[in-house]
């Protein structure tokens, strides 16, 4: 007696406005009403939102670790995007 | 030895508390007894939530009636020193949780006069009631929402769920007059802008109730016999085995402090 | 908590062949005191370690909430109804949380709570005792959740990251239980002779299934040595059974009741060391044996099962209404 699976939801809080939206966990709901509903009911019984977005997990794509390397170590050298690389006399003041 | 029951003086503007405080204490109870017991865990929550705001109106209720009646009762007291005769709840929160449809259609038929009830009642002259009904009113808001989405969804779900759904409708509809009936204790607090008038809001009631009814493919009965007697404390026979249950520590232990 | 659809990358099958250099790696970054996320390569005995233990810690968290939750409609004050409803709500989302950690790895919730319904998946053994008066639920937020705590503060740091994350969000969520449940037992125990003889009578029965929580003895412990080499475990069993001893002694004794166990003693070291713990009364619940094992599963089944329609009828709405929104923007 196998159950039929529910579908899977990623939740996003916004805890105050002038924050981001946060990942703050799953669900499971038949629909995008159910999983709003059911988000609220689940991550927000301590006041922790004011604003919520539901994703279907199979919506995202995502990178994969196998692949951090190429993905992300060519940024790493690239030092000169950052403020630090730059010298400026310690008279001239914050800058 | 077990705790006797408490008198209380029922002043129209204590009877009238009494009776909402009721209301949302035994609807509230019914709705904890799924807590473990639900659908699926989403639900589980979701019932729990609906079953805390209630019971959070009950309390400050019955602080409100005991302070309005000034005789030392508190809200334990009133919750659980009060026999079956003495509740004057509305019958359709007594009634036994059934199946899930039942439960969501009793939420459903009272979520959507709650809230328009509540809306009401923010203008009302007492300004305690008045705020106690701007905080109910979001809440019951969001029962309306919750409890007509499963509505929907039961009604336009399966073969089974559309026949569950119909049932607990015809079940149910019978216990939907009581809340909209004002005796002449009311009538008076009605009269001096302190309570609504509930037999107002029976049209725009029935707007909601058709409107979600028609989404879900269900038929509202056609019969419009209505039972009555939980707002004078002749209730059903449900409601002693559940006041029982919820009073049994209080009874079994007279003047104990938990 | 990440997602299923991650999980499942086509060359998700060649990158489980646990080659020697893969694994070296592995524990490098667990050494390292580095996370593993949910796509990362892992030892499928890791894998399987966590899925067994993410997924037994949710079982626990359902189950558990139906010895307090039958409390719920007797609870004897309004303020005790709330809070209690409150706590065993909170179970239930801790429940879903480790569900939800545990299908970060390709688990479903579904298959896992079918394997626990057929009786083939482990529940912590606690809650296969009964709650017979009111001091229960005072001594099962008192002990059973101070236990509880005691075991997932130092998996807060799990080298898993979603168990991890869920950890922090129940610990948070969990501070107010033990409180909860401490108040019950002090007013019970200010209260009337009844009342705390009340108090006793729960501790007396409470005591040592509780010190049974924390899992056998650190030499018979199967699954103690990989879970520690994986930082999945950070503490042995007896290491948190004595935290949790010395914690809880204290708080006794300001209780004013005594703990049932006549050769307890103090070391030079300030340790309380409690006497034999009866192992045969452990084995027997975990087969199944407990005074409550039958009734736990007999009401989780019956729950899924009463429910089983109204799952059907939200996944046949859902179908219907996407077909209708299809049809309508085919128009």
């Amino acid at each position: 007696m196998a159950t039929p699976n529910t579908p899977l939801w990623e939740v996003f809080i916004r805890s105050r406005n002038g924050l981001a939206h946060r990942h703050c966990g799953s669900l499971h709901a038949s629909d995008a009403t159910m999983a709003l509903q059911a988000a609220r009911d689940i991550y927000t019984r301590r006041g922790e939102g004011l604003s919520i977005w539901v994703v279907p997990s199979g919506a995202i794509t995502a990178s994969d670790p196998a692949e951090k390397g190429m993905m992300f170590e060519p940024a790493e050298s690239k030092i000169y995007r950052h403020p630090t690389f730059y010298e400026v006399p310690e008279e001239v003041g914050h800058m | 030895m077990t705790a006797p029951s408490i008198s209380v003086s029922e002043t129209p503007l204590v009877l009238y508390t009494l009776r909402r405080a009721d209301d949302a204490l035994i609807l509230g109870h019914r709705l904890s007894e799924w807590c473990g017991h639900a659908p699926m865990l989403e639900e589980d929550m979701a019932l729990s939530n609906m079953a805390l705001d209630l019971l959070g109106q009950a309390r400050t209720f019955y602080t409100y009636a005991a302070a309005v009646e000034g005789n030392g009762n508190d809200e334990d007291k009133l919750a659980y020193l009060r026999d079956v005769r003495q509740y004057r709840n509305l019958l359709l929160a007594e009634l036994p949780n059934g199946d899930f449809a039942h439960t969501m259609v009793r939420q459903f038929f009272y979520s959507a006069f709650a809230d328009l009830y509540w809306r009401a009642m923010m203008t009302s002259s007492d300004a305690t009631l008045a705020a106690i009904a701007a905080k109910s009113e979001k809440e019951s808001a969001y029962h309306l929402r919750h409890s007509s989405e499963w509505i929907v969804r039961l009604g336009d779900g399966t073969e089974e769920s559309h026949v569950r759904a119909q049932r607990a409708i015809d079940d149910l509809w019978a216990f939907t007059g009581e809340m909209f009936a004002v005796d002449d204790s009311e009538r008076g607090l009605i009269e001096a802008g302190i309570a609504a008038d509930p037999a107002a809001l029976r049209p725009a009631w029935l707007g909601t109730i058709t409107a979600v009814a028609s989404e879900a493919t269900l038929v509202l009965p056609g019969n419009d016999w209505m039972q009555q007697g939980g707002r004078s404390g002749r209730h059903s026979e449900h409601l002693g085995h559940l006041l029982s249950e919820l009073q049994s520590m209080q009874r079994t232990f007279p003047g104990a402090t938990w | 908590m990440y997602t299923q659809a991650l999980n499942n990358n086509s060359d998700a099958a060649d990158r489980t062949i646990e080659d020697a250099a893969h694994t070296t790696a592995f524990q490098a970054r667990i050494d390292a005191e580095a996370r593993i996320e949910p796509n990362d390569w892992m030892p499928a005995a890791y894998r399987k370690t966590l899925v067994r233990q993410i997924s037994q810690h949710a079982h626990s968290e359902i189950v558990g909430m139906l010895p307090e939750g039958n409390w719920i409609t007797r609870a004897p004050s309004l303020r005790r109804k709330v809070a209690l409803l409150a706590k065993v709500q909170d179970e239930c989302g801790h429940g879903l949380y480790l569900y939800a950690a545990a299908e970060t790895l390709g688990a479903s919730r579904e298959e896992l709570v079918d394997a626990m319904l057929a009786g083939k998946a482990k529940y912590s053994s606690i809650f296969n005792y009964p709650t017979l008066t009111w001091a229960d639920i005072g001594v099962i937020g008192w002990l059973v959740d101070g236990a509880a705590i005691m075991n997932q503060i130092p998996l807060c740091r799990c080298s898993y990251g979603p168990y991890a994350r869920a950890m922090i969000r129940v610990c948070k969520e969990e501070s107010f239980h033990q409180r909860q449940g401490y108040e019950i037992m002090l007013t019970l125990c200010r209260g009337s002779a009844a009342q705390k003889a009340m108090a006793q009578d729960a501790l007396n029965r409470w005591w040592w299934p509780v010190l049974m929580m924390f899992g056998p003895p650190d030499q018979a412990s199967q699954h103690g040595d990989a879970s520690t080499k994986w930082k999945i475990k950070r503490f042995s069993n007896d290491e948190l059974r004595q935290k949790f001893v010395d914690a809880t002694v204290p708080q006794a004794q300001y209780l004013g009741l005594s703990i049932p166990d006549p050769g307890m003693t103090q070391d030079e070291e300030g340790h309380w060391r409690h006497g034999a713990i009866d192992w045969s009364e452990f084995k027997q619940v975990l087969a199944g044996n407990g005074p409550c094992n039958r009734d736990r599963l007999a009401a989780r089944r019956k729950a899924h099962d009463d429910g089983a329609w109204v799952r059907e009828a939200a996944a046949a709405y859902a179908e219907k209404r996407k077909f209708r929104q299809a049809a309508q923007a085919a128009e």
